[in-house]
């Protein structure tokens, strides 16, 4: 029996290696490879100036009024467009769990903004809201471009990323309705319980877990936006998030050293935010899928 | 059963609702492609008052990079998809079949790599491709791709195989297969349509990219779509070909819906397999 788990043992870690040893090359060295880069004076437009700074990079960064209001902006996108993403698909999800008829039909609909390229859909809604070539200003009368402003892009910029991701939370939070047995819901009609009521202590309760992965995934996914702002406004009228400025300094400005400091804490805030979801508000992934 | 028809007025419009907002702003590039580029800046309307092709002609002319940033959007995603693919099916099937420590490791460190944040990587990688002669080629592209491309594949593929009824081998072997035969026989018409939704999802993935692809290529040669989109020049800088990029969104937009619309189901099993058991 053990040389059989032995064995088996064997051709599991076989079997798993090439995938394991190649997500933390792809990863893990680069990673690493960025802390490097980031105790470094490393300007691409001055490579002779290359020298070992500490953490100075670091204080830079932290020091300036740029980094704080592109977390500002991040936070402002992430929390705007995953507020409005789950209320959103919590009624397409309960839309495609309840409807009498054509839930197919809602399904097929639903997964077109998830297929779309993400830059696809941010020219698609720039264009609509552009005063120049979109029929938005006009249909609602506006008298300013939208993107003149820094609230009007905000907007437009949401719009876009909940009109986006809004299916995948849909889908998700379907999966979890699907776990909501209906005798409950008799078992309350038959106490009195309006459907309020039956939403707000049923529903919502039994759903949670699946609530906290979807707004941890969504939450994760929104803070590294980069496509939608890149195309639509490119960081201008005080749009720019955390990863445009990192793209920025590394690309535009190439200066690596400064770059790769912001990289690192993007890293570190990401990594902030799952353990706030998973210890603070227990979000786990491993107990939804009965194993852990 | 039947349904008041008031009941069957208040699901018609909440389903008209969602299809709308599903759809306008395809509808909308669609429209915008259509139009006369000399009237877009002007005309407003949603739809084309004078509809012509002539902005996918021109799109397809010779010297455009937009077919060639096709090829490379096609051939980087879809090598990116078969290697993660054989990579993650081969951990898959030990993560769903064999006992062993470390199995719980494997998934959730492939979950925390899914949340990785690109921006991240992107720096050393810049960095190292220019020195290694991978910036602005294919595998320059590949191997980035690998980052998103192999958790999901390995998440989606662990959580099909764990559904598979693995007995049915041994039940083969007793009616006298040989195991190379219970395998292929049995097991792997099982274990397709899931391998095959997991590799869908990876392709959208990868055929979506935008970060990597921007700043790990310069030029045509391996640029892909949604990179070539962003940087598409006007008759000025300040002019946007408006036009041309609508006809390029929906050439591009035309495939991916097509397989969404074909492959559905498998597609909504494969986004909530690797979140929500049920």
């Amino acid at each position: 029996m053990s040389d059989r788990s032995r064995s088996e043992r064997r051709t599991a870690w076989l079997l798993c290696a090439p995938a394991v040893t190649v997500m933390l090359l792809v990863t893990g060295y680069p990673i690493v490879y960025a802390f490097i880069l980031s105790l470094q004076r490393y300007d691409l437009r001055f490579p002779a100036q290359k020298k070992f700074v500490g953490f100075a990079n670091y204080s830079d960064v932290l020091t300036s009024h740029t980094w704080w209001t592109d977390v500002f902006n991040t936070v402002v996108i992430t929390v705007f467009s995953v507020g409005l993403e789950l209320l959103l698909g919590m009624c397409i999800a309960l839309v495609m769990h309840r409807a009498i008829f054509g839930r197919g039909l809602v399904r097929t609909s639903v997964l077109i903004p998830y297929g779309i390229v993400t830059v696809v859909a941010a020219f698609a809604w720039l264009y609509a809201f552009q005063k120049t070539s979109g029929f938005v200003p006009s249909l609602l009368g506006l008298s300013q471009d939208p993107f003149a402003s820094r609230s009007g892009s905000f907007l437009v910029i949401i719009l876009t990323e909940v009109w986006k991701t809004t299916p995948f939370m849909a889908l998700l939070l379907l999966a979890g309705l699907a776990l909501v047995p209906d005798e409950l819901h008799e078992a309350a009609k038959i106490d009195g319980a309006t459907v309020w009521q039956r939403f707000w202590r049923i529903t919502i309760p039994l759903m949670r877990p699946a609530i906290l992965v979807a707004l941890l995934f969504r939450t994760l996914d929104a803070f590294r936006v980069f496509d939608t702002v890149f195309i639509q406004t490119g960081g201008a009228n005080k749009t720019e998030t955390v990863s445009i400025l990192g793209y920025h300094e590394l690309i535009t400005r190439l200066n690596i050293g400064e770059g790769s400091a912001i990289s690192v804490l993007i890293f570190i805030c990401v990594i902030l935010i799952a353990v706030v979801f998973v210890k603070g508000f227990g979000a786990s992934t491993a107990q939804q899928r009965g194993e852990a | 059963m039947s349904h008041a028809p008031r009941d069957r007025v208040k699901w018609l419009i909440a389903i008209s609702v969602v299809v709308l907002y599903a759809l306008i702003p395809v509808l909308w590039m669609i429209s915008l492609s259509l139009k006369k580029s000399s009237t877009i800046g002007t005309d407003t309307s949603f739809f084309p008052s004078d509809p012509t092709l002539d902005n996918y002609s021109a799109l397809f002319k010779s010297g455009s990079d937009f077919s060639r940033a096709l090829v490379n959007s096609f051939g980087i995603a879809a090598i990116a998809t078969l290697i993660a693919i054989v990579l993650a099916a081969m951990a898959a099937y030990a993560l769903a079949r064999l006992q062993f420590a470390g199995k719980a490791l494997i998934l959730s460190g492939s979950l925390a790599i899914a949340m990785f944040p690109p921006i991240s990587i992107v720096g050393s990688l810049f960095n190292v491709w220019r020195n290694v002669g991978l910036f602005d080629t294919w595998p320059g592209l590949i191997i980035p791709y690998m980052t998103f491309s192999l958790p999901l594949a390995i998440y989606t593929l662990s959580a099909f195989y764990r559904e598979i009824p693995w007995e049915l081998e041994q039940a083969a072997q007793v009616d006298g297969a040989t195991p190379f035969q219970a395998f292929t026989k049995v097991i792997l018409p099982l274990a397709a349509p899931g391998t095959f939704t997991a590799a869908i999802l990876v392709f959208i993935f990868a055929w979506n990219d935008f970060l990597f692809a921007n700043t790990l290529t310069s030029t045509a040669n391996a640029r892909t779509v949604p990179a070539t989109l962003a940087f598409f020049t006007g008759a000025s800088q300040f002019d946007q070909p408006i036009a041309a990029i609508a006809a390029a969104a929906v050439v591009v937009t035309v495939p991916i819906i097509v397989v969404v619309l074909i492959f559905q189901r498998r597609i909504v099993a494969g986004l909530t397999a690797g979140a929500v058991k049920g």
